[in-house]
Parts: C-alpha cells; sequence; structure tokens
C-alpha cells in the first residue's frame, strides 16, 4: 500500500467519523482547517485508524503529529512492518 | 448495540418530541465522550436526556458547595463517575498506615452525597485495577490498593441497600465481562484523561440508560420462551420427552439446563413465564411433566401455548391473558424466521438475537441486561401464581353470560390501609411499573413514599383485592393532597391491570368519597395526564361522574362530594 492509497483510506475514516463527505485531506491539513476535527473527534479518528489498518499507536504519536502527512507517516511505518 | 459513532449520530436529529430527562453528569476525569454516549443512548430509549455536565474534576465542589451549578440545574438523575484510577493516586498519596481507610473515605463522600442531593444518584462502582504491588498476597493486606477496592465496591451494595436514592451502576461488572484491556486504552488515557475506551461507551450508556429506564417504569415484565433448541436441545415431537438434550448426561443438555436455572431464577425474581411453541400441546407439556431433568415446571409457567397458529398472533394471546405492555415482553426463540416475524409484526417486543450455539446463549444473554429493576420486594415470586389465577378467572368468566353473575361469584374483597413498613416498597414499585391504569404517572420511590406517609399534607390509600381464587396482593393507589378545606386533590391514582374490570375503580372511589364526607370536605378534583401509555384512563373522571373544569391549562374534573350517590360494585371491605 503506497502513501497515496493510506491517505485516501484516512480521507474516508475522517468523512464517516467527521459526518462531513466533502471532506478533502492532503499531507498539510491541520485540525486548524478542519472544523469538526477536536481533541475529542480526534480519539475517534485514532481508533478508527487503529481499527482500519489493524496497527496502534503509541501515546506519544498521538501527541505528537502536527499535520496529516505526519500522521501518515507514523501509518506508513507500522503498515510496513 | 450502537456503535459510538452511531450514538453521536443520534445527536443530529430532531429531538424536540421526545420526553426530556434532565440529568448532571460529574466526574473526576474527561467526561465529554461519556456525556456524548449517554445523550445518544437516551434517543435510543425514547428520551432527550438534557445534560448539565459539570467542569472537569468538580465532584466535590459541585456536591459540598449548595450554591453549585449541580443544586441550580434541579436534575432528576445525577451521574457520578468516580474512577479508580484517581482513587489509586488517592492511594499512592497517603502514608502507608493511612492506607486502609481509603475505601471508608471514599464511602463517607458518597453517604454525604446521597444525604445532599434528592435526585436519584447513579454511581459507577469501581473496576479493579490489579497492581501486583503485593501479588495474590494482597488479599491478606487491608492497605493494599486490591483490598480496598474490593472492600469499596461491597461496602457501596451496602450503601446502596441503605440509601433509598443511591442506584450503583455496575461498571466492575462491565470490565468483567468486557475485560480490563478493552475497557481501558491507556494510550488514549495518557494523552487525553479519557478513562473507558472508545469501544465501551456505548456499553456503559447502555447500562447507565438501563437504570434510568427502570425507574422511569420500562422495566421488562415477561419472558415468553420458544421450546425446542431454547429450552432443551432437539425436537419434543420428533424426538420424544425422554430423548431431549437437558441436564447433565445427553448431549450439550448442561447448555439447557443452566439456562433453565437461569430463567427459573428470574421467575423467582418476579418476571412473568410464558411458553409460545409450534408444537401439540400435550406433546410440548410431556417435558415439564415426565423428564426429571428439566428444571423448569409446568407450575413455573403463567401462560402455555403450544398450537400450530404464527407466534405473532399467540404472543397477542399471551399479551392480552397479561394484560401487560408488549414493550415490557422479552420473545427468546432460536429460530431466526420466528424472530424476524415477531420484530416485523409486534416491533415493541424485545427479541434478543440469540447466537446458532446454544453453548453461547447464556453468556450472550448476561451481556444485554435485559432486566434491570429499580426496585424489588418478595412479593414478586407470587407473581407467577397470580397470573396463572388470572389465566383460570379468564375461563370462568366465559361461563356466566352476565357480567354482574361473573363478578358476583368471585367473591370479592379489599382490604384498605394506609401507607406502612410492609407495604410501602410494593406501593413504590407499582408506582414505576404501572404505565395503562395511571393518572398522571408520577413515580415514587421508597423514600418519597415514607415521607407521604408521614406528611399531614396528604392522605393515602393502598387496596388489595383477593378472591375466590387467590389473592392478588397490593393492587391499587390512591394518593390524595389536602388543596384547601373543602377541596381534595387526586395527587396519584393507579392501578394494576390485572384487576381491570373488576369495578375496583368504583370501590376505590366510594372509599376515598366516603373519606371526603367524612372529614369535611366538599369536593374532590382530580387531573390526567396524558402519556404514551395511559389513554386507557383518558375518560376515567368524566365516567366516574366526575365533571371537566373549565379554563384550565390540564384535563382536570372535579366532583361533588354532598351528591355523590356510591357506585355498585361487588367488592367488600375486609374488617
Amino acid at each position: 500500500m503506497n502513501r497515496q492509497d493510506i491517505l485516501d483510506k484516512v480521507q474516508d475514516i475522517f468523512r464517516d467519523i467527521l459526518d462531513n463527505d466533502d471532506l478533502v485531506l492532503t499531507n498539510e491539513s491541520t485540525a486548524d482547517d478542519i472544523e469538526e476535527w477536536d481533541s475529542l473527534t480526534h480519539i475517534q479518528l485514532i481508533k478508527a485508524i487503529e481499527k482500519d489498518f489493524s496497527i496502534r499507536f503509541t501515546s506519544r504519536e498521538i501527541l505528537s503529529w502536527n499535520n496529516v502527512g505526519e500522521m501518515i507517516d507514523s501509518i506508513v511505518v507500522k503498515v510496513k512492518v | 448495540m450502537k456503535d459510538f459513532k452511531q450514538l453521536k449520530r443520534n445527536l443530529k436529529k430532531d429531538l424536540s418530541s421526545l420526553p426530556s430527562l434532565k440529568v448532571a453528569l460529574l466526574g473526576d476525569s474527561a467526561t465529554q465522550l461519556l456525556a456524548t454516549a449517554l445523550r445518544g443512548e437516551g434517543v435510543e430509549r425514547g428520551f432527550h436526556i438534557d445534560l448539565y455536565e459539570a467542569e472537569y474534576n468538580q465532584v466535590e465542589r459541585q456536591v459540598l458547595d449548595r450554591t453549585s451549578e449541580l443544586y441550580q440545574w434541579g436534575a432528576k438523575y445525577v451521574v457520578v463517575f468516580q474512577s479508580t484510577h484517581k482513587l489509586m493516586e488517592r492511594h499512592a498519596l497517603l502514608p502507608p498506615d493511612e492506607q486502609r481507610r481509603l475505601a471508608d473515605e471514599r464511602l463517607a463522600f458518597v453517604r454525604q452525597l446521597c444525604q445532599s442531593v434528592e435526585a436519584h444518584i447513579i454511581y459507577y462502582n469501581y473496576p479493579e485495577i490489579e497492581d501486583t504491588v503485593f501479588g495474590s498476597y494482597a488479599n491478606k493486606v487491608e492497605a493494599s490498593f486490591t483490598y480496598q477496592v474490593r472492600k469499596l465496591n461491597y461496602e457501596l451494595m451496602r450503601l446502596s441497600a441503605e440509601q433509598k436514592n443511591l442506584f450503583i451502576c455496575d461498571l466492575a461488572a462491565i470490565q468483567h465481562k468486557m475485560g480490563r484491556d478493552r475497557l481501558f486504552d491507556p494510550a488514549v488515557y495518557v494523552s487525553t484523561e479519557l478513562l473507558l475506551s472508545i469501544d465501551a461507551l456505548p456499553v456503559v450508556a447502555s447500562r447507565t440508560l438501563d437504570v434510568m429506564c427502570a425507574l422511569e417504569g420500562q422495566a421488562k415484565k415477561c419472558l415468553i420462551l420458544d421450546l425446542d433448541n431454547t429450552l432443551w436441545g432437539g425436537v419434543v415431537g420428533d424426538d420424544g420427552w425422554e430423548n431431549l438434550q437437558v441436564g447433565h448426561g445427553l448431549g450439550i443438555g448442561k447448555a439447557f439446563t443452566e439456562l433453565q436455572q437461569w430463567v427459573k431464577k428470574l421467575k423467582e425474581r418476579g418476571i412473568i413465564l410464558a411458553v409460545c411453541s409450534k408444537n401439540d400441546e400435550d406433546k410440548a407439556k410431556e417435558p415439564f411433566e415426565k423428564n426429571p431433568e428439566m428444571v423448569l415446571r409446568l407450575e413455573d409457567i403463567a401462560v402455555f401455548v403450544a398450537n400450530w397458529k404464527n407466534k405473532a398472533d399467540n404472543i397477542r394471546t399471551i399479551q392480552q391473558v397479561l394484560n401487560i405492555g408488549f414493550d415490557s415482553m422479552v420473545f427468546l426463540d432460536d429460530n431466526p424466521f420466528e424472530r424476524n416475524m415477531v420484530r416485523t409484526e409486534l416491533p415493541d417486543v424485545t427479541v434478543p438475537e440469540l447466537p446458532d450455539d446454544p453453548s453461547l446463549y447464556l453468556e450472550f444473554l448476561y451481556a444485554q441486561n435485559l432486566f434491570e429493576t429499580a426496585s424489588y420486594s418478595t412479593a414478586d415470586s407470587d407473581r407467577t401464581q397470580q397470573y396463572r389465577v388470572a389465566a383460570q378467572r379468564m375461563v370462568a368468566a366465559q361461563a356466566f353470560t352476565n357480567e354482574a353473575d361473573f363478578l358476583k361469584s368471585l367473591q370479592m374483597e379489599s382490604e384498605v390501609t394506609g401507607f406502612n413498613a410492609f407495604n410501602t416498597p410494593r406501593v413504590a414499585q407499582l408506582s414505576q411499573r404501572s404505565n395503562q391504569f395511571n393518572l398522571r404517572t408520577v413515580r415514587y420511590t421508597e423514600q418519597q413514599i415514607e415521607a407521604i406517609a408521614a406528611s399531614p399534607e396528604y392522605v393515602p390509600f393502598a387496596f388489595t383485592l383477593a378472591d375466590k381464587f387467590g389473592d392478588n396482593g397490593l393492587i391499587g393507589v390512591i394518593i390524595l393532597q389536602r388543596q384547601d378545606a373543602t377541596t381534595l386533590f387526586v395527587d396519584t391514582w393507579f392501578m394494576s391491570c390485572r384487576v381491570l374490570k373488576r369495578g375496583m375503580e368504583h370501590f376505590m372511589l366510594n372509599t376515598i368519597v366516603a373519606y371526603a364526607h367524612q372529614h369535611g370536605f366538599r369536593r374532590i378534583v382530580g387531573e390526567y395526564l396524558p402519556t404514551a401509555k395511559n389513554g386507557m384512563v383518558a375518560d376515567h373522571y368524566p365516567q366516574l361522574g366526575f365533571v371537566s373544569m373549565e379554563d384550565t391549562a390540564t384535563a382536570l374534573f372535579a366532583l361533588d362530594v354532598e351528591a355523590y350517590q356510591p357506585k355498585e360494585c361487588y367488592i367488600k371491605k375486609k374488617r
């Protein structure tokens, strides 16, 4: 699965959880750009991504990402293994 | 069960048509997601939960400060989530010689909470965290955290028996069922202070709403059972009563024995059992009569329907005999076709989606928590007998052509008393369970019933009814309120539907008018507050001769005490 596939899948998850079918994610997207993305929906998003990709994030990772690209980086590493 | 995402979506619906419940939520951790789950599950149960969520970690302040938002909010339910994590932190901060007092310290606060808040308190008990500081040896060490948490949970049970407004929501039991590693997500907790995982939230919300719904009178009263491959393994018509799988000898009989033991406990708790089976009746009854491995016997079953008609029609028959709402019935059947048919025809009946493998039945049913209750009294266990008698009475009624002759033949007798230590739990319970014959649908706890009994403002009446077939026990309640020197207001009038069409309402009215007359009251005012379920009493007061009052906001009716002629009835007052 390449980065773009992962980004597409993550975008689907964001659309589903945040209930917004028009939402478009890029590597540069941050919580500031997306109205529904707050600290609480963040947890829902993480849990949904973990389930979908069958991975687990660490507590450090959950707090570390500055944008979607960094989140994808974490996923890429885990999915490869 | 809906997942968290679905519960959250519920909040986007138009909730304005739902009855609203005022709830306050206090917690010592981040409770925002729990709040969302509670509100979303409320919608599932038909309530708009009007929620006040206290700021983070304000439990003590909100409770101890009498001017706090908690008291201003005036909630009917106060949900309190004090976590094992914070308790553990407290344990760590105490000097070792004081750690043995941890549970008592917390209990003292909960006791204070019960005394300060008048609302129903729903308090989560403490899921254990096994810190292994002492290993299993902790069981011998009073100061260990494990010891203190177990003591606290045990003492909370005792406290809830004593404090009538305290209801424990058994979070520890949820953890036993789900497992700690699913209930709690350490990575999420560390980054957010959320203690319940996304997967656990719907379960916790559901169990919390179970408690509220039971207090709101939405409890299940009846379990309807299929027989072949539900209550025993095999098909009685093909295999014969002696070859069924039940008991410890044959095949997977153990699974069915244990299911029957569970069902029997429900029956002893007061759940009415009915059978609904596609079978010849005599064949279907044989295992109950002849198979020594059967736990359930015929006398445990209040209504036994076995024939070849469709099950929805048969459940309608059971409903008529028992005279309870479809929404208080649970139907267990192994056959997906029958389940779907009943779901389609009778959507109010709860139909659990039993797993294919009977060995999974019980653990699956445990997880559903179908039979939450808000009260329990030992009289509940007589209920089956009363309904069996009701079924006999229906047969007897068919033999009379004239209703009055039938009623006379019953030799009915009613005992009229106030509220006392004996009937208080039963009165409170009937107030929570009566939905149909209930004029104002005010629900009372035992505590409130005791307060009414002690107050000079109220005149309470409790009615029993016995006849030649058996004793129904307490079946009706009227609470009169002295409005002024000449007027009595009917604060409460409810009656069990088991005694409909027996002239009981005439007897009750005769009783209260006689009281009014003796004490110099000139007028009795009644009020009808409509709900989704009490349509049967919409014309109750006009039918009894009350006159509708004009220009009132609600449906009020007045009766002139002087002009009243006692109604004819065939019930004698028991001396």
